[in-house]
């Protein structure tokens, strides 16, 4: 409770918070509000939005409609993001771990492997991994995820680094605990605080590793997404360029409000650290 | 026979390209149920014996006997497994701990891994513990942090003994608690050696408290043995320069202790 009056204290923290709480009750509404299939036609090609009512933002080439594709596309940026963030984040910390906290040839392998994967972009891993693997949502999240554990995983490594010299790590080897649940179950979760603290970051560059990914038509076919959206309004920019814009803005307050919200917790959980 | 004998230990550390021994050709024994106490000034080498005889470090030589066995030669779930009978209590007792865990927890751990009781009964005997360490077994599902500094070292003590140990080393275990404190914790050490018999590698600067629990001393200088024998002996005669300065540097209420 303290913590949440803490967070909530920032403006920042609290349009963050209105705009994930917008998205997430978008990405949940989706299928009650629009039942049917997103991509289906429902009405004239190209009807601009604010022109009839029951179409609010219009249709887009082929006459689908713009808002149930909004909301579906909502659907698919958080959990994508989401999902890529925690894979990246999980294999970011169990590496880290593993490597800060076994040291030596360990170390030195994992490190080198973390070293290559940083030096290539994310976004080429990305665009290589689905066009070889071919587009479904597992492996988009699966090809973001390939090129974000880097941070997580040094993150991890630094920390766990100074936390293996302490007493307590000391105590648990001297009652014979295995390395790995010293590893894992000591050490990892007094890690992840800072490594926590990066995920809103990552949450917000994976939207927009999809979108990048969709707008060039390796997104799940399968899926109404954003980055699609734009792609499809590409053609008709000059004629109809609420169909880019209409997305464009979405995914951009998107991307917005996970770094406000993620900023208002790293600030409350700093304050808190300052004040013990 | 003795239960632990250290003999011709060496550990070299490298201030800067220069290397310095830490612990330097050093040898001792404990007799069951006797306490060995580690006196000497910082830097004389007492917590980096005390991390080599537990193997938290590897020494560059020498030989570490424990209960007839070659504790060096031991290695992986050998090792874990030997570890039940050699424990450790630390100078900060909230260091020591994970600061997430629970007092059941901390002492939950060694009951686990040693497999001295089923998921069923650890709850009990964690109480038991408790119990056996002054304290009330209520105070098992608060937080490490929450509880106070000298209940925290008693609940050390309790996970210390969890696994029935024939050694304890204990890292100035005393030094950071209050005196009326550390005359209880003292007190509480002393009762479990008599009905335990376990021994004690007690390692301190504080020469009173030494004459007040230990049996014998060595007193250290620059990773070398300066002098040892007799505690009382010892501190009421030191012969060492380094034996002469300890003492004259206690507090003088210390030395009038019976």
């Amino acid at each position: 409770m303290n913590r949440l009056h803490r967070f909530f204290r920032t403006p920042e923290a609290i349009a963050g918070a209105l705009i994930l709480a917008l998205l997430i009750a978008m990405a949940l509404a989706a299928p009650l509000l629009f039942s049917g299939d997103p991509q289906a036609i429902a009405g004239p090609a190209l009807l601009p939005p604010f022109h009839d009512w029951s179409l609010p933002l219009g249709t887009d080439r082929l006459g689908r409609d713009v808002l149930a594709e909004l909301f579906h596309g909502a659907r698919t940026s958080l959990a994508v993001g989401l999902a890529a963030a925690a894979a990246a984040l999980l294999i970011g910390a169990v590496i880290g771990t593993l490597a800060g906290f076994a040291g030596g040839l360990v170390d030195e392998v994992l490190m080198r492997i973390t070293d290559a994967f940083q030096t290539v972009p994310s976004f080429l891993l990305a665009l290589a991994f689905v066009s070889i693997v071919g587009p479904s949502l597992g492996v988009v999240v699966a090809a973001i995820a390939l090129g974000a554990w880097t941070g997580p995983a040094r993150v991890a490594r630094a920390e766990v680094l100074s936390i293996r010299e302490r007493d307590y790590v000391a105590g648990a080897r001297v009652i014979g605990m295995h390395p790995l649940e010293i590893a894992f179950r000591e050490v990892l979760p007094n890690a992840l605080p800072p490594v926590l603290a990066l995920s809103s970051v990552i949450v917000a560059a994976a939207i927009l590793t999809e979108a990048a990914l969709s707008f060039l038509g390796l997104g799940d076919p399968n899926r109404v997404t954003w980055g699609g959206m734009i792609a499809e309004g590409r053609t008709v920019l000059r004629t109809a360029p609420f169909l880019s814009i209409i997305p464009g803005v979405s995914l951009v307050l998107t991307v917005l409000g996970v770094y406000l919200a993620g900023e208002g917790v790293v600030e409350s959980t700093a304050v808190r650290r300052s004040l013990s | 026979m003795s239960l632990l004998a250290v003999s011709n230990l060496a550990k070299r550390y490298h201030r800067g390209s220069k290397p310095f021994a830490a612990v330097d050709d050093l040898s001792f024994e404990i007799n069951p149920a006797e306490t060995l106490a580690l006196a000497g000034p910082s830097g004389s080498g007492k917590s980096t014996i005390a991390r080599l005889v537990l193997r938290l470090i590897e020494p560059d030589a020498g030989r570490i006997d424990f209960e007839g066995g070659d504790f060096l030669a031991l290695s992986g779930a050998a090792l874990r497994a030997r570890r039940a009978r050699l424990q450790m209590v630390f100078q900060d007792p909230l260091a020591a701990f994970n600061p997430r865990a629970t007092v059941a927890r901390v002492l939950d751990d060694p009951l686990r891994i040693h497999n001295i009781a089923s998921r069923a009964e650890r709850p009990r005997r964690i109480a038991a513990l408790l119990e056996r360490v002054g304290l009330d077994a209520s105070l098992a599902t608060r937080a490490i942090h929450e509880i106070s500094g000298g209940q925290r070292q008693r609940v050390a003590i309790a996970r210390a003994i969890a696994t029935k140990p024939s050694l304890i080393v204990l890292d100035e275990a005393v030094s950071a608690l209050d005196v009326s404190v550390r005359g209880q914790i003292l007190e509480l050490l002393l009762d479990l050696q008599r009905q335990e018999r376990i021994a004690y590698l007690f390692i301190s600067h504080d020469l009173g408290v030494i004459s007040a629990v230990a049996h014998r001393v060595v007193i250290l200088d620059a990773g070398r043995i300066a002098e040892s024998g007799d505690a009382r002996a010892v501190i009421a005669n030191p012969q060492s320069a380094i034996g002469k300065a300890l003492v004259d540097a206690a507090p003088r209420l210390n030395r009038n202790r019976p």
